[in-house]
């Protein structure tokens, strides 16, 4: 499931694409997918999104960039909703911002969510320096929250990989 | 006893615990034995405490008497948490950090895959996010579990002794009062007696793989969840967690 982008508050959501996730500034927030919702009357706007990840600190910066940037561009009563269903996955993230990841040194996620809790076998990362398929996973847990640790054999370079969700 | 108390003492023994536990992991930050570890523990902790706001902002909704998140946490004194015991065991070295992690892990995953089917809304919405998480908790606890146990003699000792220790706190992760009853009859609650034999299964799986020793069980300690009774380790860390919001009331980042 994706968020329907309606056409009635087309320009809203073409401003969400100047917010940016603090964390990934190449990625913005609809790239990412956490922008569920939009509502507006006039100058009176209701935003809702879902985090990526329950502990995320960059929630909270984005919650008050959108309000920033709604006021900057003249809208009056601007709210900002979290929900937490439909769980967000990395499945919403769009296949320009899967793009972006990659340009700015980070892997993006392959597949879909890996169901198995035990013993998964790391899947084929592709290095996202010199494109070599030889990498090995350091670490699940990485930098921040929605990234793992990996390291590429052919180019020696460790590197993000944006984890399935 | 009424749904709406049980329901509030429900979510304060999954906040409190999530809460506790991450307070505990994040005591590593700086310590851990490896920067990827270091990194990784501070990971979940920053889940155990996301999911800890969430539950705990629900819970001051739930009594209705306009408790924040932040009351509730930082405002409360031992007797009125309800985390598990186990939540609260001090870290020990890295070997029983693993261990503790990963008698929980098991635990909140089926108990949260149980929790999905919540009759209550919100409680299904926050099992359905937090699972996702703790599926990576406990894919990280046993592979390190198993790396420990089946590893070196040193290391193989390292898991069993804390092992040994920490098994009489798990019977308390199952234990049921009239909380649960209430709940699990309004199909909000999970009737945590079915989880144990699933727990016990892959806990046994991965204790065998890591050539460790099931403890045989026997007396099992508990108190905290259901009573607020803890171990004295709760009040040295509340002291320590509780001691800004209560010494600057009004302070702020």
């Amino acid at each position: 499931m994706t968020a329907v982008i309606d056409l009635e508050h087309q320009h809203i959501w073409a401003w969400l694409e100047e917010v940016k996730d603090p964390e990934v500034p190449v990625l913005s927030i609809i790239d990412l997918g956490v922008v569920r919702r939009v509502e507006a009357e006039e100058k009176k706007v209701e935003v809702t999104i879902t985090p990526t990840y329950s502990g995320c600190p960059a929630m909270k910066v984005i919650e008050d960039d959108i309000i920033a940037l709604l006021e900057e561009k003249g809208m009056e009563e601007v709210t900002v909703k979290t929900v937490l269903s439909p769980a967000w996955t990395t499945d919403w993230l769009s296949e320009n911002g899967k793009q972006k990841l990659k340009a700015y040194g980070i892997a993006p996620p392959v597949g879909s969510v890996d169901k198995s809790a035990l013993f998964a076998e790391p899947k084929n990362i592709q290095c996202p320096q010199c494109n070599s398929y030889n990498t090995q996973m350091v670490s699940q847990f990485g930098s921040t929250a929605c990234k793992a640790l990996y390291k590429c054999n052919q180019c020696l370079e460790p590197f993000d990989y944006f984890k399935c969700l | 006893m009424e749904q709406q108390a049980a329901l509030f003492n429900y979510c304060l023994r999954l906040g409190d615990t999530n809460l506790v536990m991450g307070h505990r992991l994040s005591e590593w930050c700086g310590h851990g034995p490896v920067l990827e570890e270091d990194i990784a523990l501070i990971n979940v902790a920053l889940d155990l405490i996301g999911q800890s706001r969430t539950i705990l902002s629900y819970a001051g909704e739930v009594e209705g008497k306009g408790r924040s998140e932040d009351d509730l946490a930082y405002l409360r004194t031992e007797r009125e948490y309800h985390n598990i015991l186990l939540a609260e065991q001090p870290n020990g070295d890295f070997g029983g950090t693993i261990v503790r992690q990963f008698l929980f892990d098991v635990f909140h995953y089926y108990f949260l895959e149980a929790l999905t089917a919540s009759a209550d809304e919100t409680l299904a919405a926050y099992a359905a996010k937090s699972l996702k998480e703790v599926t990576y908790h406990l894919r990280h606890s046993s592979e390190w579990v198993i790396r420990l146990g089946d590893g070196t003699e040193e290391s193989h000792q390292r898991v069993q002794e804390p092992l040994n220790e920490l098994w009489r706190y798990t019977g308390e992760m199952f234990a049921m009062n009239e909380v649960d009853e209430v709940l699990v009859a309004a199909g909000i609650g999970v009737d945590l007696a079915a989880l144990q034999p699933k727990w016990e299964g892959r806990v046994n799986a991965v204790l065998a793989e890591a050539t460790l020793q099931c403890p045989e069980s026997g007396w099992m300690a508990q108190g905290g969840k259901l009573e607020g009774r803890h171990t004295e380790h709760l009040g040295f860390m509340l002291a320590e967690m509780q001691y800004l919001p209560r010494t600057y009331p009004d302070a702020q980042w």
